[in-house]
């Protein structure tokens, strides 16, 4: 069974930002009025069903066209009128306020900011001025806006976590940004919203908002290069990435290992979950997980190896220990 | 002579050939019509059997009844099919085809051969694109087929190939009918039938065929670029040549969002052929509603981008496109308010055709409302690519594209077939397929808004999705469940109904005036038209009478149609219509052979195929003058 979620909600309607809470209460009053408006419509309908064998609101006295002043007045009234009223209201508030709390920050406005680059499928994430690169899993300080540049390694993604802020397609040849501001500390699910092949599925992220001390200090041990091994078994193992298949792919900053088809894996004990929110980081799924990806994400980019269990063991024994 | 001997005379004149050859060599709209009712009712089911695969997949987290290759190629051929081979071809196919010439007062369309070859297009571009699917090699970057997923580089093999050269083809087919609907909807009404007598319906399939064709090029264009970057290696969309992704998203939504009005349009148009036929009285603001209905089609024209908010376009651009989005809700609701005062100062009787268009005004506004909602930028940005946005247009095109198309068919089963349909079992499977849709799509709201992401082949237990997957799944089933009631009571009515005469509803326009199944020549003598109600103009009805007995405009000397100015509707001239003939299938089956040697990119092959076409259609044209001495 694949883990249920992998921690975290992705609730548009359970905000943990200002940007997120403005689209969420203007969510509740448009739902509001649009109930009113079906209920208006739809009276008009019982109404009419109610008085079925009646003819016409003045009978048959009125001619051919029995009420048709009235269905003029209401015509006009309640199709031309109301609606305009109701949607230049709407079109200030949403499209004159909101877009603008919401939109991405100025340049240079912001404290910090971080690169999201969108891969067939999962995610990585950077921090300009460090070396710290990590995959699915973005760590921000709470209350710090945040400038996010969203692009692509190959197809349209879209970065999308819903309790912070509205979603942000990465087009290839495009520097998109976003605004992306937690108020509390927690773990947000996002996923991938743009449709980008055959794992489009299993390409979620998790957004961790920290107090900023934690998070600096996160950021610092993230920024280093990797551990070099302890024991003898996970020397084995580094041994078996470094010759293997593995290091053609992936990255391990601070050894030979500079692949970057997938995702960078200098810290990979440190992260929580694996291969795009798919399954748990725990030594049993990771062994899982390098004998058959294919099993649990289909046609994603990396092939079974049909590695012996005494090779698996060993990498699973050197990954872990990259905190 | 008597009224039936000019009735004998014009049946001679008019008649198809016995068997199959009649249906092969047909110019007759009713019977392109209903080739085009048949077919695409067959890729309805095609398209339907796709979503509840879909369904059945999503019933719960996790569930591996198809693996995500084949998941991508069933949402991808549902959407093509439900919109390119479904809705469009049996609005504009079959309703359209069959209907409108009867509405104006005609004997056929314009170009009746023309007519014919769309439906031999479209039958080749049905079978085309459906043979990718038996192949394995079906489209699956979805209907919308963004690049570069669409690029050779991310999808090799023939998938993308086979969609971009099957919209192609099929777009001739629409392309073609659009054009001969304005001609004949402009043309050929019947003398009398100034623009503003000319039934509602007409007006809405007037706006449906400019729609397509001005928006169809767009897309052409871009299924073309897509297909010379493919396989001729153009840099159209190709970013690290120069070329733009984005490119493609603005000519495919510069045809894609006309296209949601070209769906609803139409239905819009039977709505109001039903509406005062159950309620006895004429549709309420006659001329805001005509308006109105082509309105929705040109400002529809200037809305596209509000599909492509999340792709970081400046925010002046975004929120212009809000405003026109805006202004579309107008033509909107004046027509919403229109049917409901024709209900309410008629005298509503719901049976089941008037069930269904009450059924539609709910989910009509249902979907509008949410999608006024997407003119408020931030929130559009938050929902897009997500459930809701599926609920929204699922309400709209299932709620009001295919409601009408449901009550149409109770509604003109009669006219049709000469048969009465069974009422209680039409009103009980209206009823199903009310609760069906709405236990199916309305939870998509509420998934969506919890973060429920699109074409998703599974998603993950613990975000609290599962409950409102399973009610959508089970209110698929009881959607298909009233489907087949509908159907299966056509079935039985055709067989075992009882005889329906030729106006069982006191039905407002022309159709109901002559018999039921119409005859091949369809008026007996070119109605008196005075109105937009003609059926109700007792005294235009004896005229015609009085005209068969005396043969005044009978018009018995050949294929004879009368032809009329554009706006005022004066009588013109008396134009000699074409007989039936092979040409078009011919056409047809030669233009098929071009696009399959094009996706095998067999380029000589190509050549000489492009030949047969051009010779086809000399054969067409050569055949013109012999005929006329006939």
């Amino acid at each position: 069974m694949l883990l249920a979620g992998c921690g975290g909600r992705q609730d548009t309607l359970d905000p943990h930002s200002h940007q997120a809470g403005d689209i969420a209460n203007l969510f509740w009053v448009m739902m509001a009025v649009s109930f009113g408006g079906l209920a208006l419509v739809t009276g008009l309908l019982v109404f009419a069903w109610v008085r079925r064998r009646r003819r016409g609101i003045g009978g048959d006295t009125e001619g051919p066209h029995p009420g048709e002043r009235t269905g003029w007045f209401v015509v006009v009234g309640m199709g031309v009128v109301f609606p305009l009223t109701v949607i230049v209201a709407l079109f200030i508030v949403s499209d004159w306020a909101i877009v603008n709390i919401t939109q991405a920050p100025a340049a240079s406005s912001t404290a910090m900011t971080v690169e999201a680059v969108g891969h067939e499928w999962y995610w990585s994430f950077k921090y300009p001025g460090t070396k710290a690169v990590t995959a699915d899993e973005l760590h921000i300080p709470v209350d710090t806006r945040v400038n996010l540049v969203a692009t692509t390694a190959d197809v349209i993604h879209s970065f999308w976590v819903p309790e912070l802020n509205r979603k942000i397609d990465t087009i290839p040849g495009q520097q998109n940004r976003i605004l992306l501001y937690a108020n509390q500390t927690g773990v947000y699910r996002g996923q991938c919203a743009e449709y980008c092949g055959l794992q489009h599925a299993h390409m979620g992220m998790l957004v961790f908002a920290q107090p900023e001390a934690e998070f600096r200090k996160w950021l610092k041990r993230e920024a280093a290069p990797a551990a070099a091994p302890t024991t003898a078994l996970e020397r084995r193992g580094e041994r078996l990435f470094l010759d293997g298949a593995c290091s053609s792919c992936h990255a391990i900053r601070g050894t030979s290992a500079k692949g970057y088809v997938g995702p960078d894996l200098t810290h990979l004990g440190s992260r929580t979950t694996l291969a795009g929110l798919t399954i748990p980081n725990t030594p049993s799924y990771l062994a899982r997980w390098i004998t058959a990806p294919q099993h649990f994400k289909p046609g994603n980019q990396m092939p079974d190896l049909n590695l012996p269990p005494a090779q698996v063991g060993a990498l699973v024994a050197y990954l872990e220990s990259l905190k | 002579m008597s009224a039936a001997v000019y009735e004998e005379r014009l049946e001679r004149m008019w008649q198809s050939r016995p068997g199959v050859l009649g249906w092969v060599m047909t110019t007759d709209h009713k019977r392109i019509g209903l080739l085009y009712f048949w077919t695409t009712l067959v890729l309805f089911a095609a398209g339907g059997a796709e979503a509840l695969l879909i369904r059945t997949q999503l019933i719960q987290p996790n569930q591996h009844l198809v693996g995500p290759a084949t998941y991508d190629e069933l949402f991808t051929m549902h959407g093509v099919t439900m919109i390119f081979f479904f809705i469009i071809p049996m609005t504009t196919g079959a309703f359209g085809n069959y209907l409108l010439p009867l509405m104006i007062g005609a004997r056929d369309m314009a170009f009746p051969r023309l007519n014919a070859l769309s439906y031999w297009i479209f039958l080749g571009s049905g079978l085309f694109i459906y043979t990718s699917l038996f192949l394995g090699m079906a489209p699956n970057a979805g209907w919308f087929d963004y690049v570069p997923l669409a690029s050779r580089q991310f999808d090799p093999g023939h998938a993308i190939d086979f969609y971009c050269l099957g919209i192609i083809f099929n777009g001739l087919a629409s392309t073609l009918t659009a054009g001969n609907f304005i001609v004949t909807i402009l043309k050929l009404r019947a003398p009398g039938m100034s623009f503003n007598r000319m039934p509602l319906f007409c007006f809405a399939f007037l706006a449906a065929s400019w729609g397509l064709l001005f928006a169809l090029p767009s897309l052409s264009a871009d299924t073309i670029f897509l297909f010379l970057d493919r396989n001729i290696g153009t840099h159209f969309f190709d970013v690290a040549k120069g070329g733009s992704t984005l490119l493609w998203q603005h000519l495919f939504w510069i045809f894609g969002h006309p296209e949601v009005y070209i769906l609803i349009v139409p239905a819009f148009g039977i709505a109001t052929e039903i509406i005062p036929a159950f309620t006895q009285r004429r549709v309420v603001a006659f001329p805001l509603v005509a308006v109105a209905e082509l309105l929705v089609v040109f400002i529809g024209f200037g809305v596209w981008a509000h599909h492509m908010f999340a792709t970081g376009m400046p925010t002046v651009t975004v929120i212009f496109f809000a405003a026109a989005t805006a202004a579309v809700v107008i033509p909107s609701t004046i027509q919403v308010f229109a049917w409901c005062m024709t209900f309410i100062t008629g005298n509503a009787q719901f049976k089941t055709p008037l069930l269904f268009i009450a059924g539609f005004i709910f989910m009509f506004v249902a979907g509008g409302l949410t999608g006024i909602m997407f003119l408020a930028v931030p929130f559009d940005q938050q929902v897009t690519d997500t459930y809701f946005v599926i609920a929204h247009f699922h309400y709209i095109i299932f709620g009001a594209a295919v409601f009408p198309i449901f009550g149409g068919m109770y509604f003109w089963f009669p006219k049709v077939t000469g048969k009465l349909y069974f009422e209680l079992p039409g009103q009980i499977s209206f009823w199903i397929i009310f609760l069906g849709t709405n236990l199916l799509f309305f939870p998509m709201h509420l998934v969506g808004l919890a973060g429920m992401p699109r074409r998703n082949y599974t998603y993950p237990a613990g975000l609290g999705w599962g409950a409102d997957n399973l009610a959508e799944t089970i209110g698929s089933y009881i959607t298909t469940v009233g489907i087949l009631l509908l159907l299966g009571n056509l079935v039985v009515s055709y067989f075992r109904g009882p005889p329906a005469g030729a106006d069982p509803w006191h039905g407002a326009t022309l159709e109901w005036t002559i018999p039921s199944p119409p005859p091949e020549y369809n008026f007996a003598v070119i109605p008196k038209v005075s109105s937009a109600y003609a059926n109700w103009d007792v005294e235009d009805r004896e005229e015609d009478r009085r005209r068969l007995a005396e043969g005044v405009m009978v018009l018995d000397e050949g294929h004879e149609q009368p032809v009329s100015s554009p706006v005022d509707g004066w009588f013109a001239e008396i134009a000699e219509m074409p007989h039936d003939s092979l040409w078009p299938i011919v056409l047809a089956v030669a233009l098929s052979v071009v696009f399959v040697l094009l996706l095998l990119h067999l380029w000589m092959g190509t050549a000489f195929a492009l030949a047969g076409v051009m010779l086809a259609l000399l054969g067409w044209h050569g055949e013109e003058p012999e005929e006329t001495d006939a």
